[in-house]
């Protein structure tokens, strides 16, 4: 019995990051950190501005216009703001408490770029526990916007952020149910890993080559709405509820810190959009079944030509704004939920479902 | 000391001062918040041990759930907002019992360690198991201690609900309530039972049959 399970197991992509191409043992180091950080401080803007201009054209207006070209540089502009205003701490406030809470909320969204690949090569780290990594890291924020709401010493701010963590308890376990199920179908926790493996999937008894969106619709459809709700983006976002609680557990900062949180949110919305791009959408994939132009291992995947590789990261990207849209889009279409409709939705629709998702996939896996 | 060791030593002197502060701080909130530190400071002692796995699941499990959960419920029920402290009086007590814990378990390991009860100890390269190893040992071998934990969680989740649900009294009958459906107007308090334990005259919201 030992042996046949043994055998069963799939085996993990063999590809290494490319910057682990570059000699030395500190050079890679300082390019990863690098990549990282770039991620970290540019696709957010881009996922910002795109929802700036998303958002006002939904509402009959033009966005921003005036800083830079198409007003593309307002968010920089935006931050500069942040930067300049008064670092206001409550006098009530929990000094330490208040001034670390953003930080705490910051660098587990910024962790998480760490292991999300963006292309043939191109990731920081292919780490056998990638996907339980992402989600381990983003379950830490949490504690930052407690930390936040219990610290400005405000009844608003400590509603606010009992809401977020009753939230975001309520919605990590049908996003990691669904996770899981994309890991049991894929055979391997590994980000990359599950890329590979949506290359050379097939449909249940047949022999078409599909992306896991299409065996895993209910899935697909339970992360993203799960991975809304984690965020606190509307139509979720009691927590800042601002008709109810001024701003929630933000109510008492400004400044760089607030812009702290700000960034957690928009780093947050990009890293969860990579992941369902990662697990749902075949990663760097152009159409399933379709080699990227250059590349010659793993199903037209690795070993790619640095046209492959530029292209494969633009396919990815524009995965990932194609989800942001779609969450900009549900933000602009639909009102707030109510506490209890939110908390409803999670414990007697989602969870149920992603059970039943998980036993029906681990059954049809075992049986085809 | 290689860089290793000068790596866990200073992550296990964090973790180790984060436990006393957690036991040592007079305001409950930041006791718990020492405890987040420590829980973390465990996952990376873990890390450091090359047990990938164990640290995830420290992580996920302890830093961002049960301490989490310890915070929420400190904020639900009684932690002072803002700087003021909440102690706890039962100091000499809880200094027997950790110490007394304390002295149990080195004597323990001490004894274990210098017996040679762990076996021949060498030096080599720490190399983590494979998450598949893992998992076949978990589900293979070790399958029945797993399922029985499971039940036991499953149970004491079942007996927390049971004890905190307000209207289920002594003899097991339910006192009608009104549950907020989707898409109903927020209730703005829910009826109280009357003091003769009947149920109030309900006015508005839908009547639930009160499912178990």
């Amino acid at each position: 019995m030992m042996a046949s399970l043994t055998h069963a197991t799939t085996t993990v992509a063999q590809t290494v990051s490319l910057f682990d191409g570059v000699d030395g043992f500190v050079l890679p180091v300082i390019l990863k950190l690098a990549f990282v950080l770039a991620v970290f401080f540019v696709l957010p803007l881009v996922g910002g501005y795109l929802e700036h201009k998303v958002m006002g054209r939904m509402q009959h207006r033009r966005g921003p216009v005036e800083a830079g070209p198409f007003g593309s540089l307002q968010l920089v502009a935006d931050g500069i703001k942040f930067i300049q205003k008064e670092d206001l701490i409550p006098s009530a406030a929990d000094r330490w408490v208040f001034a670390v809470a953003p930080g705490i909320a910051l660098v587990p969204a910024m962790l998480v770029f760490l292991v999300i690949p963006f292309g043939p090569g191109v990731f920081a780290l292919d780490f056998e526990l990638g996907l339980f990594y992402a989600l381990a890291a983003t379950s830490v924020s949490v504690l930052g916007v407690l930390m936040g709401g219990w610290a400005s010493a405000n009844k608003f701010s400590l509603i606010g952020g009992l809401r977020a963590g009753a939230q975001l308890i309520a919605y990590e376990l049908p996003l990691i149910i669904a996770a899981i199920t994309v890991a049991v179908q894929a055979g391997t926790l590994s980000l990359v890993g599950i890329v590979e493996s949506q290359a050379t999937f097939q449909l249940f008894g047949t022999g078409i080559n599909v992306w896991f969106v299409f065996p895993q619709i209910v899935g697909f459809a339970i992360f993203f709405v799960a991975a809304m709700a984690e965020l606190s983006r509307p139509p979720f976002d009691m927590p800042i509820g601002d008709s109810e609680l001024v701003f929630g557990y933000m109510t008492e900062y400004t400044g760089i810190k607030y812009a702290m949180y700000m960034l957690t949110e928009y780093a947050g919305m990009i890293s969860m959009s990579a992941l369902m791009v990662v697990l749902y959408l075949g990663g760097w994939q152009l159409l399933p079944g379709v080699p990227l132009p250059g590349c010659e291992a793993g199903g037209g995947l690795f070993d790619c030509s640095p046209l492959g590789i530029a292209l494969g990261v633009a396919i990815t990207i524009a995965k990932i704004m194609a989800l942001v849209f779609v969450m900009v889009w549900a933000r602009v279409a639909y009102p707030r939920l109510r506490e209890d409709q939110l908390q409803r939705i999670s414990w007697l629709v989602l969870v149920p479902l992603s059970l039943a998702n998980l036993a029906v996939v681990t059954i049809l896996k075992v049986v085809f | 000391m290689t860089g290793h060791d000068v790596i866990f030593v200073l992550i296990g002197l964090l973790t180790a001062s984060a436990a006393i502060l957690t036991v040592t701080s007079k305001n409950l909130v930041h006791a718990a918040l020492f405890l987040a530190v420590t829980l973390a400071g465990i996952a990376g002692v873990f890390l450091t041990l090359a047990a990938d796995f164990l640290a995830l699941v420290q992580l996920l499990v302890y830093v961002g759930a049960v301490a989490v959960l310890f915070l929420f419920g400190l904020m639900l029920t009684r932690a002072p907002i803002g700087r003021e402290a909440l102690d706890n009086q039962n100091r000499g007590l809880a200094i027997a019992v950790s110490g007394g814990l304390f002295v149990l378990l080195s004597t323990l390991i001490i004894g274990a360690v210098s017996s040679g009860a762990l076996g021949e100890t060498s030096v080599a390269e720490v190399t983590g198991p494979r998450i598949e190893d893992i998992g076949i040992a978990t589900f293979a071998e070790w399958v029945l201690p797993f399922e029985v934990l499971s039940m036991l969680l499953l149970a004491a989740l079942i007996g927390a609900i049971v004890l905190a649900r307000p209207e289920s009294g002594e003899s097991g009958e339910e006192a009608e309530v009104t549950r907020i459906e989707m898409g109903d107007a927020p209730a703005s308090e829910g009826p109280q039972p009357l003091p003769d334990g009947s149920a109030p005259e309900l006015t508005s919201g839908k009547r639930s049959e009160g499912s178990s």
